[in-house]
């Protein structure tokens, strides 16, 4: 399958700009506002993590950290998509992972944080420790007009959302009209992004048939440590940068190359900020201000 | 005591060319997993032949999935998973666990390699 770039996406969605506007939610109510909200997502900061990848691994999240905490505009909540701790077979050290995470994370001062888990943190336990810590794996929440639903397609080892999820997921959806504004938040991709990289989920085809009736659907995601942009029908789905070491670009080679080199600058690094409202503004944020 | 798990697949293969089910004796192969790789790493089959891959695990489970055939398994410890496909065209094709095992699972893979038939 073909990766889509900024550029690709901007002429698939039809739009172009400055800034990359994803121009989604084309069917929304008119109105609502320009710019009803934002609010920050940080993906895969996997904290526990030592190695030649990320030597500066025990400062880059505290790093993000002060950067959107200098936001002029404060955002209205923060959601971290998964990949929380580095894995660990030792579950009394996965459990300190995630204590230390959350002492960092605190530092917000956006006290409105919403989290979820990544295979690092749930495959091998099948979310009990996570949710001693962060509680429910999968739920919903409606900010100002826009229904949230997160996913949880990690504490199934096969990287399965799972019947139960799924119906679960229908009977949430039901509830919803056709051109209610729909974010989904997941860590793994829901789509074939790169099968021989296991870049996908396996039961993911099901959760987009169930989101495809509705007219204004936008998918964030984690796991891949990269910003990636891609559309299923009238659906878009938005990777995000890591905050530990980014991954090789979307099917470079025939199998998953290890993590790339480590860069100082910290470039390849980073957070987002998400504006919705009659369209939704993605801006890049560095870990650092320069 | 080993069970043996016999999982004869009808399959798609590369290219979307229907793979059959084996009407000759297959050659077996065995590929062993074990956190992070498996054993052998490189595989090597003939086009047109039919051959068994024979999986096994030492530790825990493991998965075997190859997309491009349209294999996906999972590899139980004390059993004996038996997977048969006929690669029709010759090429290089991954296989990788889709098991999340631990810290190293993401470079837990191998490459089966299509030789011409002769």
């Amino acid at each position: 399958m073909q990766h889509t770039d900024r550029r690709q996406f901007l002429k698939l969605a039809g739009i172009a700009g400055v800034t990359f506007t994803a121009g989604l939610f084309p069917r929304q109510r008119a109105s609502a506002q320009a710019s009803d909200f934002h609010f920050v997502q940080f993906s895969d900061t996997h904290w526990g993590y030592k190695g030649a990848a990320n030597p500066d691994a025990e400062h880059t999240l505290e790093k993000a950290i002060v950067t959107v905490n200098g936001l002029g505009e404060k955002p209205d909540f923060i959601v971290f998509t998964g990949d929380l701790t580095h894995t660990t077979d030792d579950g009394k050290e996965r459990r300190a992972r995630m204590q230390r995470f959350r002492d960092i994370v605190s530092a917000l001062n956006v006290k409105d944080v919403r989290f979820m888990p990544g295979e690092h943190d749930a495959s091998l336990d099948k979310g009990e420790a996570y949710k001693e810590f962060f509680g429910a794996t999968h739920y919903t929440f409606d900010h100002k007009g826009v229904h949230f639903i997160a996913l949880d397609n990690v504490s199934d080892p096969g990287a399965k959302l799972g019947e139960e999820q799924l119906a679960w997921l229908a009977a949430d959806l039901k509830q919803r009209k056709a051109d209610d504004r729909i974010a989904v938040l997941t860590h793994r991709p829901l789509f074939d992004l790169v099968p021989n990289w296991d870049w996908t989920t396996a039961d993911g085809a099901k959760a987009i048939e169930l989101l495809m009736p509705y007219q204004n659907v936008v998918v964030f995601y984690g796991h891949i440590h990269q910003e990636h942009h891609h559309m299923t029908g009238h659906i878009a789905h938005h990777a995000a940068k890591s905050l530990i070491f980014p991954q090789a670009t979307p099917g470079d080679a025939p199998r998953r190359p290890p993590p790339l080199p480590y860069d100082a600058s910290l470039k390849p690094l980073g957070t987002r900020e998400v504006a919705m409202g009659r369209t939704i503004t993605l801006t890049e944020l560095p870990v650092v201000r320069s | 005591m080993n069970r043996r798990l016999f999982a004869a697949l009808l399959i798609g293969s590369a290219a979307g060319e229907v793979v059959r089910l084996a009407a000759q004796p297959a050659n077996e192969v065995s590929i062993a997993a074990s956190r992070f790789e498996f054993t052998p790493e490189t595989v090597k089959v003939k086009a047109g032949q039919p051959v068994t891959l024979v999986l096994t695990s030492f530790d825990r489970i493991h998965g075997f999935k190859m997309p491009e055939f349209g294999v996906r398994t999972d590899i139980v410890p004390d059993l004996e998973t038996r997977v048969t496909i006929t690669p029709q065209k010759a090429g290089t094709y991954t296989f990788f666990c889709d098991v999340f095992c631990g810290d190293g699972h993401e470079e837990m893979s191998g490459t089966l390699v299509v030789e011409p038939a002769t």
